[in-house]
């Protein structure tokens, strides 16, 4: 009796995990289908049947280089989280396992940078732009993209290194291990999971940043977020064509995360359970 | 031998260095058709002027809109060329925002320029942009649905026509609306149209001390027969149609009559794309006998911004890409149907262009009908047609229009919508410093 108790709960469970994940995944689902539909189709109403055609496919990539805002995201969305992994292990380190009276207010002014619209520092950071000629670059692109996620990376990072026992690096400590070798070679290894979904989490939220990169690139930095915007139309239908657009923009970041899901949910699950 | 080998090295040099020392002019510009069709012909450009190079910047229109306004209020430099509308040129120009176009060259034919649109670009007879392409409204029609409604639509309809021939021409069994009119919120959505329509209704913005005037009857008249006409005749949920759903239910059969830019003649018309195609017919917007229509004039231009170093080679490119000689590149490559509209009285004049445009007449009577000095029945102190050419009015506009999509959706009354248009029109223009 209990045990048919349990499996009925456990059957509502994965049905309600499944239409959960089905809503979260409705919008991606609802725009590879829209790709496939004339532009007719995709503004007549709604339907996740489409004719199937490829002609939005072929007109995106004659109209537009996808190639040139690939290659753009890659490297600033990889550059931008290797830099802030750098500048946040140490960081997180320090205040996960030398805290100061002030460790907390720190955290909490680090977040505070996030509560502020962006919009808010559009114009001081395009005239700091202007002046160091950092406009429509992939330079000026990474660095901003660098200190947008480094309090998320100094967040998870800190929530992380927690979890390991101050004790072990006490032990690597005594048996001679300088301050960076404790780093490099102790707690890293050890935080592997935990830094892995930071870096993974951190390229796709670098990935997929719409407002600086739309604002602060042209013609050379712009990457594929960009790419989508350009296939907006004031006048003439665009929907299935700018779906196409999507579909190839999110398309990398897409596999990357499906083939990294393992390493991402344990990541994100490290030291939930204890 | 040597020698020959030694001049075709020098030669592929000199080359080499010709390219790497070539001028690359920055492009920014929307995505339509037009616009996507010159980037595909700009090589004709390129091999004519080795020497500069082309990059586009492709936005959607807001963010373009915002993108070049941010650039060019903080002299960042990313563009050379920018592609702005009548809106913006008087207001730029005004600041030394922009650079006169002086230099487009001998035999360009400035006077060719259509006068409403050469002057919407002209600030004290001065050109700060050129014309890419011009359009203005009118309205598009079903030919069969009219008959039979035994009904013939006159060249220059009054708006009493127009709202008796939707009411017949409606039959929500069929899914046929009578009349499709923009209705989503925006200074360039319902607010370009309803703007228009005022002027017919001798309504408009500010008197000539910029007092605001939705407290006046004729924009109460206007209002109504907008909201009526709709709730009678027009699609469900048409507060939030912009261009493109009411270009959708035009194509797929489900509208009467449509009044919009006239660039949407060439994509209603088009039976790839039309299941209407064969069965459209062109009007005037209508008016109401008050001796002004509900048309607007809008041209998409280019203009060079003043903190450009290449204003020379920029000059240089908008001169081709809005000459008379582009206009026979499109027509030799695509067709004179796919020739950019409503920038040249030499387009109109031209028999293969009438030919393949049979709205090419209506559209010119009708740009030819907009006033962007004089817009209104009543004197008013600004410029612009569907649009008041001044800083506050992209706000105002479309906050405005918020509360006039509302009254359309039924969400408040009418009254109630131009009491609170009329009391953010005057808490906006007190804040800036236009009355007190």
């Amino acid at each position: 009796m209990a045990r048919a108790v349990s499996t009925r709960r456990k059957t509502i469970a994965t049905i309600a995990a499944w239409l959960v994940a089905l809503v979260i995944f409705f919008p991606i689902l609802y725009t590879v289908a829209t790709s496939f539909k004339t532009e007719a189709e995709a503004i007549s109403g709604i339907s996740l049947i489409p004719s199937g055609t490829f002609e939005n496919y072929v007109q995106v990539q004659t109209q537009r280089d996808y190639f040139k805002p690939f290659m753009n995201s890659v490297v600033i969305s990889v550059g931008s989280t290797v830099i802030a992994l750098l500048i946040g292990i140490p960081a997180a380190w320090s205040m996960a396992f030398s805290p100061t009276k002030r460790t907390k207010d720190v955290l909490m002014w680090m977040l505070s940078t996030k509560m502020m619209p962006a919009v808010g520092v559009l114009v001081p950071l395009y005239l700091m732009f202007r002046d160091f000629g950092l406009l429509d670059t992939r330079i000026g692109l990474t660095v901003v993209f660098t200190l947008i996620n480094l309090p998320i990376v100094v967040w998870m990072l800190y929530t992380y290194f927690r979890e390991i026992p101050g004790e072990i690096l006490e032990a690597a400590r005594m048996d001679g291990a300088s301050l960076v070798g404790e780093i490099v070679y102790v707690l890293t290894p050890m935080a592997v999971p935990g830094i892995a979904s930071t870096l993974l989490l951190n390229i796709i939220l670098a990935w997929n940043e719409a407002f600086w990169s739309i604002r602060l690139s042209a013609a050379n930095a712009a990457p594929l977020t960009a790419f989508i915007a350009s296939f907006s139309s004031p006048q003439g239908l665009f929907w299935a064509k700018l779906s196409a657009a999507s579909t190839l923009a999110i398309a990398p970041i897409l596999i990357m995360g499906w083939f990294s899901q393992r390493q991402l949910v344990r990541g994100l699950t490290f030291g939930a359970v204890k | 031998m040597r020698i020959s080998v030694f001049v075709l090295g020098l030669a592929s040099a000199g080359l080499m260095t010709s390219t790497a020392n070539a001028e690359t002019l920055t492009i920014a510009t929307v995505n339509n058709g037009d616009m996507i069709r010159m980037q595909r012909l700009a090589n004709d450009f390129t091999s004519k002027n080795p020497d500069i190079d082309l990059q586009w910047v492709t936005l959607e229109e807001n963010v373009l809109r915002e993108r070049v306004t941010t650039d060019i209020a903080t002299k960042g430099g990313q563009y050379d060329v920018m592609t702005i509308g009548t809106y913006e040129v008087p207001i730029w120009a005004k600041q030394d925002w922009l650079l006169p176009l002086d230099n487009l060259g001998e035999g360009y034919d400035t006077d060719d320029l259509l006068p409403a649109i050469r002057s919407g670009l002209s600030v004290d007879e001065t050109l700060y942009a050129a014309p890419f392409y011009g359009e203005s409204s009118f309205i598009m029609y079903r030919k069969d649905l009219m008959e039979k409604a035994g009904l013939t639509m006159p060249e220059a309809p009054t708006w009493d026509f127009v709202a008796d021939a939707a009411r017949k021409m409606t039959d929500r069994n069929a899914e046929i609306n009578g009349i499709c009119l923009r209705g989503k919120a925006g200074w360039g959505e319902n607010m370009a149209f309803l703007t228009a329509m005022s002027n017919s209704f001798g309504a408009r913005w500010f008197d000539e001390n910029w007092q605001p005037q939705f407290d006046q009857p004729e924009w109460k008249d206007t209002l109504q027969f907008y909201v009526d006409l709709m709730k009678d005749a027009g699609p469900s949920g048409a507060s939030s149609n912009g261009f493109n759903e009411n270009l959708a239910l035009f194509q797929q059969g489900k509208c009467g009559m449509w009044i919009d830019a006239t660039v949407a003649a060439s994509f209603v018309s088009d039976p790839e794309d039309s299941t209407v195609a064969d069965q459209v017919g062109y009007a005037l917007a209508p008016d109401k006998g008050l001796g002004k229509r509900a048309n607007w004039l809008w041209a998409w231009s280019l203009a060079v911004p003043a903190g450009t170093q290449k204003a020379e080679a920029a000059q240089k490119f908008i001169s081709w890409a809005t000459s008379k000689e582009y206009l026979q590149l499109v027509a030799s490559e695509e067709g004179w149907a796919n020739v950019p509209p409503g920038t040249r009285t030499s387009l109109y004049e031209n028999p293969e262009y009438q030919e393949a445009a049979p709205f090419a007449d209506l559209t010119l009577k009708s740009i030819e009908a907009a006033d962007p000095t004089n817009p209104t029945v009543k004197p008013v102190p600004y410029v612009g047609v569907q649009f008041v050419a001044i800083p506050e009015f992209q706000g105002l506009g479309t906050t405005v229009g918020q509360l006039f999509s509302a009254a359309l959706a039924g969400q408040m009354s009418v009254d109630d919508a131009l009491a609170q248009a009329q009391n953010v029109s005057e808490r906006e223009m007190k804040r800036a410093g236009y009355i007190k």
